[in-house]
């Protein structure tokens, strides 16, 4: 499964909504989390590697959970970004 | 005595004696190994160690400094916890058997690197968390047992190369008095921490830990960015006479913070902040500002290799005009060219930058940069209350245009169904001598005026402000620039309008009693300007400071009317 976001915020995604997905990708132990930007693909679990996307505002952003619990992981992760006030979703 | 200047980072004065931070060696050799087991067990300890230190931080960080300043060490544990770094670590302690420290630190090098070269300035900044977390490692496992700040239990001042976040936030407030550092600017991790501390520090002195020692009495000056070694006792009692009305000030400083800005025979003039990032608002708020007075846009526009679209600009807008909550709000259409260059835009090399394309002049001739830049003010406007301003505007004709194209888009958005407000006031800076002569003619079509001191006084008297040779031709209180700003002033009153001032001589302590006194309606500085000037036109009379403006618009040089504002003054 998968959501496409357009990041709203001004720093991009940095670290704090950042600290807020790895968290919540580590929470959903039987799912595996990918963020997807600008043709690099990386684990929700490493804030290194969300990081390193380099994303910036009104990049676009795809976060795909897989495996066991994957729509609540996709609704969770979804809220974040959402609530943090990082992205809105991409239609 | 030694005086070490550095840059005054966060104001106040502190005195106490030296606390050297030094951190230590953490150069690291290649080494093999022969029992990996052994050589992971002692990474995960190390990484373990680490975990406990951080956890601690974190939450004396949340006591202390709240729940912001704390989520930096949340982000630290996730690093420390990152499969991208820790199994990549291993595997080349097993693959190639070699010793943890160098592994570890041949890894997190790729990474600080990779942040360095990002695009972002924000995400090179966390190169330096990356340096942090490894360091803290490395202390485990080369197994230095430094001495950390968050060890220290008397009144210090704490003198260091740099402070590393994890070093401010181990700062306990009851001993450390102050700091000075080495290297830093104001915008420095450490300056930053040391305002919101309100600790008094000075950064950037080059070789204040080559001129002090563990244990010699400091004195940091945060007001002119000094740091005193070994003061006699005459200049100790001098700083503490200082320290003590300093903290007298700031305390009514602080009581005005909501208070309106009112003259003793009651004139209401408005302070307002010059702002470049939306982030820029808070300290707005915090320091009792009435209006932003000046949104630099080129920010938006800089560190890039585009042109922002309409909509990053649209939500910088609105982020600002949000965050003010309906005080007005003055955003300077965009002013690049001359000096300030756009590499993507690729404009020629000029021999006289500041007299060349650019501000309005390139955006009238780059109608695409400008009809983007003004759709999202537009957009943005019901937000807030928005004024635009057009920048470098000499003639009547370029006022013209430029409202005309601004009009266009505005239909536009109309017809498309977009909200746009009906009372955005259109202004212009006032900066070129020939648009201050002629005040009168544009104060019939313009609804406000802001005088853009820094370019006005050099095109006045025509000297760039860059070459330091003509520095002293930077006369803000030379009559004749008295007298243009006195002509702009009273044009606009008598059409009605009113005129502010965004130039550094706005929150300039000389300037503010003579400005009162020209009939000045706004007064737009550095945030951190308000409250002092505040202070100052709280205690002055309006027709005290028209009768001292009427005396400095006589004189024959700047000299004569610095020496008439003191006379007053002392």
């Amino acid at each position: 499964m998968q959501q496409t976001f357009r990041i709203t915020d001004e720093d991009g995604i940095h670290a704090r909504p950042a600290t807020a997905l790895v968290n919540t990708a580590n929470k959903f132990k039987g799912a595996e989390s990918f963020a997807e930007a600008n043709g690099k693909k990386v684990t929700l679990k490493s804030i290194l590697g969300v990081l390193s996307l380099g994303l910036e505002q009104g990049d676009t952003i795809s976060i795909i959970v897989e495996g066991e619990g994957e729509a609540e992981a996709l609704q969770a992760l979804t809220d974040v970004m959402v609530n943090e006030g990082l992205g809105e979703i991409n239609a | 005595m030694l005086n070490v200047s550095g840059i005054a980072a966060s104001a106040g004065i502190a005195i106490a004696k030296a606390f050297i931070l030094e951190h230590p060696d953490y150069s690291v050799e290649k080494r093999q190994i022969n029992d990996v087991d052994a050589e992971i067990a002692k990474l995960d300890s190390a990484l373990g160690k680490s975990q406990a230190e951080l956890e601690a931080i974190k939450e004396r960080t949340l006591q202390e400094l709240g729940e912001k300043k704390a989520e930096i060490f949340a982000s630290h544990l996730l690093i420390l916890n990152d499969p991208e770094l820790i199994d990549p670590v291993k595997a080349r302690i097993a693959d190639d058997m070699i010793n943890a420290e160098f592994a570890l630190n041949e890894t997190a090098s790729q990474f600080i690197s990779m942040f360095e070269n990002m695009k972002s300035a924000y995400l090179q900044e966390r190169a330096a968390d990356m340096r942090d977390v490894t360091k803290r490692v490395l202390n485990h496992l080369l197994g230095i047992d430094f001495m950390s700040p968050a060890e220290i239990n008397e009144e210090v001042i704490v003198l260091a190369e740099d402070l590393t976040p994890s070093d401010t936030a181990q700062l306990n407030r009851q001993f450390v008095k102050g700091f000075a550092t080495n290297i830093g600017g104001r915008t420095s991790h450490s300056a930053i921490m040391a305002r919101s501390l309100e600790i008094p520090a000075v950064v950037g002195t080059k070789d204040i830990l080559a001129q002090a020692k563990q244990g010699d009495m400091i004195i940091v000056d945060g007001l002119d960015g000094h740091v005193l070694v070994n003061p006699t006792d005459e200049v100790i009692a001098e700083y503490r006479a200082k320290q003590e009305q300093y903290d007298a000030q700031r305390a009514e400083w602080r009581k005005l913070r909501d208070e309106p800005t009112v003259t003793v025979d009651n004139v209401h003039v408005e302070l307002a902040a010059n702002i470049g990032t939306p982030n820029d608002v808070t300290g707005v708020l915090e320091n009792g500002g009435e209006a932003v007075g000046l949104y630099r846009t080129e920010f938006l526009y800089m560190g890039r290799d585009k042109l922002p679209s309409e909509d990053i600009q649209y939500n910088a807008y609105k982020a600002v005009l949000e965050k003010m909550e309906g005080k007005p709000v003055v955003v300077r259409t965009l002013d690049i060219g001359g000096d300030k260059e756009l590499p993507y835009l690729d404009l020629p090399k000029e021999m006289n930058p500041f007299l060349g394309f650019r501000a309005v002049r390139l955006c009238l001739d780059r109608l695409d940069i400008f009809r983007t830049q003004l759709r999202a003010l537009l957009r943005a406007s019901v937000h807030g209350n928005l004024r635009v301003m057009f920048p470098m505007i000499a003639t009547l004709g370029e006022f013209r245009e430029a409202k005309a194209v601004l009009l266009e888009e505005k239909e536009k958005l109309v017809a498309e169904g977009i909200a746009v407000s009906d009372s955005i006031q259109l202004g212009i800076m006032v900066e070129i001598p020939s648009t201050a002569v002629l005040a009168d003619q544009f104060a019939k079509e313009v609804d406000f005026f802001s005088i853009g001191t820094n370019d006005l006084i050099q095109y006045t008297m025509a000297a760039d402000r860059m070459n330091e040779r003509v520095a002293y031709l930077y006369q803000p209180y030379n009559p004749a620039i008295l007298r243009l700003v006195k002509m702009v002033i009273d044009a606009a009153h008598r059409e009605g309008k009113w005129v502010g001032m965004c130039g550094e001589m706005a929150g300039d302590e000389t300037a503010i009693p003579l400005l009162l006194g020209l009939g000045l309606d706004e007064f737009s500085m550095s945030a951190t300007s308000i409250l002092p000037a505040r202070s100052q036109i709280t205690k002055l009379s309006r027709t005290d400071m028209q009768e001292l403006a009427a005396k400095a618009l006589d004189m024959q040089t700047a000299e004569q009317v610095v020496e008439l504002v003191q006379s007053i003054q002392a």
